[in-house]
């Protein structure tokens, strides 16, 4: 049996420890926000916070967390309406859409260790996701949004 | 109650009906078709004849205006952007329209086909009709209660006023009493000018549910009971199932059973979309996506060469006998098969005055050959669709561009009416063309009736890239003949493919050189191939504008003067009749690049700038990139883009699409392409097909549109093909050398070390 905290809420699955988190989210607890893009960490799709740190879930075995805390996008922030959703709102990010969980899970990770990110740092710890269409310039903008509406406290 | 009206020469049709709870329903067809040549996609192409759009609005007593958007989401925006034009035409309220996506309709709705860039292009007219005419029966209804003239009645974000009376209500009010009154003929639309929704940028309406995680795609739809299925294809093209041994698979945990089905019998005649990897599939089938991933590695599989076969095709009327080739490809010897078979004659598609005199009698002939290899279209959300199939009827759901061009081949499969197969349209995860062949829906389908239970099949991120419908291997040589001024008397294209060719032989230049030749030929392949972002084009405009920068230095010229120079040519003395672009509107974007990136201004000498400038799905766009060196590596640092698209309907996400199509232009540029070895791919995934990433992409795109009051043409695409072009030529600026073959950044390796026979 593994327990897991999830978005604050307390899961016990009788499952393989060695399945990947990721498909414990997806295929036994149902919190689908979390995407599977490549399986073999190499795109970022399914990034989720394990005791706060980002983690690719597709190669983190689930006994990893067992009694640890995970968040996923749909806990992302108290109300799920965190600065980097509100600003990934605002510059209007996705087109396709897929990989933004993946892409708000880095970001938050990232403006949490430095509040003002710089191009380069912002690059520097994105480099993991990808977008297939191509909004990398709005990530970078969205990011620098939130961190201003960090800033502002508002 | 119903009331109708049909203007057949817009060949609309309107409907409207009262809603059951109250309110009103304008429902709409439109009969539509694809003109020009230069809108096909890839042979098999859009169907030449007529079909039909439809759609709805419903107004409800609470003032709630709910558009169903028809066409298929992918990314390009089309559940803001239809809406938007519905919304201005009726005067409403954005912030009371929702809109819903609607389900797969044969009868009623078409193709409702997202593709060829076309889905803004096809619904403009149709929905600005029925919002207008909704407009009108609600000010009808209005004027009728309250006893004043029709004409004095104006409205405002979903409200009605009269002002001499001072009275005024909303849509909603009205909306039942609107219901009863007949479809209003030829309602006058909208001055263009005047708009104020069109225009005026509005936040894409599923951006909430994306940010949160929300189910949307096909990858998160799910049922009580539903089991998941995947495919272990064959290890090559070429190559099918032998005997399998799936008894320690089944004894894996969670696995529900294993078995080989057929896809097409023998006899099948394959529509213009049906194509699909492998015919012979084993499925693993279990209830939990892991395990069966899993459980897949422990069969034991023989395969066998497939050899040579014959396939019926009836590609929208088009009945044709293709022969596959049953040989393991590898990429280098593909490579030298194309070598020697342009050498050879090929089929003249187009010829104006006497090229090959003017190239005997030329003071400089200048000949230049690209290349460019297969490439995967990795959209993040790999293939999957979820089927239920009995022997009453079918549903099935997913991710899917063309769900009318897959129905009639499931109604055949199945042996189920239309009327019994539902195809629900998720959100797509990216699509760029490959889900346009719905092969995954038939598997799905086949293996759910076999397991008799809902099933999704999945494929893993492997399968989707090496089992692909790729963008075909491409090849051209062009040839420029000059006279002993240097003026440009003959220009030669001779395009082949693995296995079909590339050339749009009525494209600039054509039109614009007295002497012009373009040909083709085609080397059979089983690896398959169908439609990528700009079929084509992605190619050509890499080619050709790369040739034309190279002919420009060469006659001592502006890259941009000079292909300003052939348009105005194109324009005042067009050669030939068939050209099929606009020489103003391409020449518009040229200039309107050459003004925003400061072209000649002497501060961004320290840029190496490249330019490039294309036309395709009956849009226009020209890119300046300005690359630096970062790292000791090539890098574009910034993009001024210029795009004639007409009228833009929501200007912000029309940016961000450019933008988009400027990253994966670069990122397809220096790193896309997939190769074989005996028939095997040789990128799997991610690890070894390289996709570019975050610091790769520029630091500004800066996109102008051209503001004029066209009705609006495609954008999905067009931004897309010219980046190519734009980055070879800046390439050149800042290594001091022509790059021919793509990805741009093997070349650049392969020529370090003196390797010029490795295909890309």
């Amino acid at each position: 049996m593994i327990t897991l905290n999830i978005n604050q809420k307390n899961y016990e699955v009788d499952i393989d420890p060695d399945m990947p988190l990721l498909w414990v989210l997806r295929d036994v607890i149902g919190l689908v926000g979390t995407k599977y893009g490549c399986g073999v960490a190499q795109c970022g799709a399914c990034v989720v916070h394990l005791n706060g740190e980002a983690v690719r879930s597709c190669v983190t075995k689930v006994k990893r967390a067992d009694g640890q805390k995970v968040v996923t996008i749909e806990g992302l922030g108290l109300t799920n309406d965190h600065p980097l959703q509100k600003a990934w709102l605002e510059a209007d990010v996705p087109q396709c859409g897929y990989c933004q969980s993946g892409q708000l899970m880095s970001a938050a990770v990232l403006l949490r260790e430095n509040p003002n990110p710089t191009d380069q740092d912002i690059d520097d710890a994105m480099a993991g996701n990808i977008c297939r269409c191509g909004t990398y310039l709005r990530i970078r903008e969205a990011i620098h949004m939130a961190a201003e509406i960090l800033r502002k406290g508002s | 109650m119903e009331n109708s009206t049909t203007n057949l020469s817009r060949r609309s049709f309107l409907k409207s009906s009262a809603l059951a709870g109250g309110g009103l329903m304008i429902s709409f067809t439109w009969l539509s078709s694809f003109k020009a040549v230069a809108e096909k996609l890839n042979n098999p192409g859009l169907p030449d004849q007529w079909f039909e759009l439809s759609g709805y609005i419903k107004i409800t007593p609470d003032n709630i205006i709910k558009i169903y958007n028809p066409n298929p989401e992918f990314g390009q925006n089309v559940m803001t952007s239809l809406p938007m034009i519905v919304a201005e035409e009726l005067g409403a309220d954005w912030q009371q329209v929702v809109v819903e996506m609607g389900p797969h309709d044969s009868v009623k709705l078409g193709p409702q086909f997202t593709g060829g860039s076309n889905s803004v292009r096809m619904y403009w007219k149709p929905l600005r009709d029925a919002g207008a005419a909704a407009r009108n029966m609600l000010m009808q209804a209005a004027a009728q209660t309250w006893a004043v003239p029709v004409e004095e009645i104006t409205t405002k974000a979903g409200k009605l006023y009269h002002e001499k009376t001072g009275k005024s209500g909303t849509y909603g009010d009205f909306a039942s009493k609107a219901s009863g009154i007949p479809v209003p003929k030829g309602v006058k639309l909208k001055d263009i000018k005047g708009f104020d929704v069109i225009r005026h940028s509005k936040k894409n309406v599923e951006g909430l549910k994306i940010v949160r995680g929300k189910p949307l795609f096909g990858l998160d739809y799910k049922v009580d009971g539903m089991l998941i299925a995947m495919i272990e294809h064959p290890p090559a093209f070429g190559m099918k199932l032998k005997s399998f041994d799936a008894s320690q698979t089944l004894k894996m945990p969670g696995i529900k059973d294993v078995f080989r089905l057929k896809m097409y019998e023998d006899d099948f005649e394959f529509g213009g979309f049906d194509t699909r990897t492998f015919n012979d599939l084993l499925v693993v089938v279990g209830t939990n996506t892991w395990e069966v991933m899993n459980a897949r590695k422990k069969l034991i599989t023989e395969w066998e060469p497939v050899g040579d076969r014959k396939e019926k095709v009836n590609s929208f009327g088009r009945k044709k006998e293709v022969t596959i080739p049953g040989e393991l490809e590898s990429s280098d010897v593909q490579y030298q098969k194309m070598r020697t078979r342009a050498k050879q004659p090929a089929t003249v598609l187009r010829k104006d005055g006497d090229p090959e005199a003017a190239f005997k009698n030329a003071a400089q002939v200048i000949e230049r050959t690209y290349n460019a290899p297969f490439l995967a279209h990795n959209c993040m959300e790999p293939m999957n669709f979820f089927a239920h199939v009995t022997d009453e009827k079918a549903l099935f759901a997913g991710p899917l561009q063309a769900p009318g061009w897959v129905e009639p081949t499931l109604s055949k499969i199945f042996n189920l009416s239309p009327e019994k197969i539902e195809i629900q349209m998720t959100r797509m995860g990216g699509g760029f063309g490959r889900r346009a062949y719905g092969h995954y829906l038939v598997e799905a389908g086949l293996i759910s009736r076999q397991a008799k239970a809902p099933v999704k099949l999945i494929y893993s991120r492997e399968d989707d890239m090496t089992y692909g419908i790729y963008r075909p291997m491409y090849t051209a040589t062009y040839r420029a003949a000059l006279d002993a001024n240097k003026n440009l008397i003959a220009f030669h294209v001779k395009g082949g493919g693995i296995p079909e060719h590339p050339v749009h032989e009525n494209r600039f230049p054509a039109g614009a050189v007295d002497n012009y030749l373009a040909e083709s030929w085609e080397l059979p392949s089983n690896i398959t191939i169908g439609a990528f972002r700009a079929p084509r084009s992605n190619f050509n405009a890499a080619a050709e504008q790369s040739f034309l920068d190279e002919l420009a230095e060469a006659m001592g010229k502006d890259p941009i003067d000079f292909r300003l120079e052939l348009l105005q040519r194109a324009k005042e003395r067009p050669v030939g009749k068939n050209n099929d672009y606009d020489a103003d509107r391409y020449a518009g974007v040229l200039e309107l690049v050459r003004d925003k990136s400061g072209w000649n201004k002497p501060e961004n000498r320290k840029y190496n700038r490249g330019v490039a400038a294309y036309f395709c799905h009956n849009s226009y766009a020209a890119h300046v990139v300005d690359m630096v060196t970062k790292n000791g590596e090539p890098y574009v640092e910034r993009v001024f883009s210029a795009i004639d698209c007409g009228v833009v309907v929501n200007p912000d996400a029309a940016t961000n699409m450019v933008q988009g199509a400027v990253v994966d232009g670069i990122g397809n540029a220096f790193y896309g392409g997939l190769t074989h070895k005996d028939g095997r791919s040789e990128q799997s995934n991610f690890s070894e097909y390289r996709i570019i990433r975050i610091h790769e992409a520029p630091k500004s795109i800066d996109v102008h549109f051209i503001e004029n009051d066209i009705d609006p043409t495609g954008l999905g695409e067009p931004p897309f093909p010219p980046v190519f072009g734009a980055v070879a030529n800046a390439l050149y600026r800042n290594t001091g050398k022509r790059y021919y073959n793509q990805p741009y950044k093997n070349d650049i390796i392969n020529r370090k070390n003196n390797i010029d026979k490795k295909a890309f």
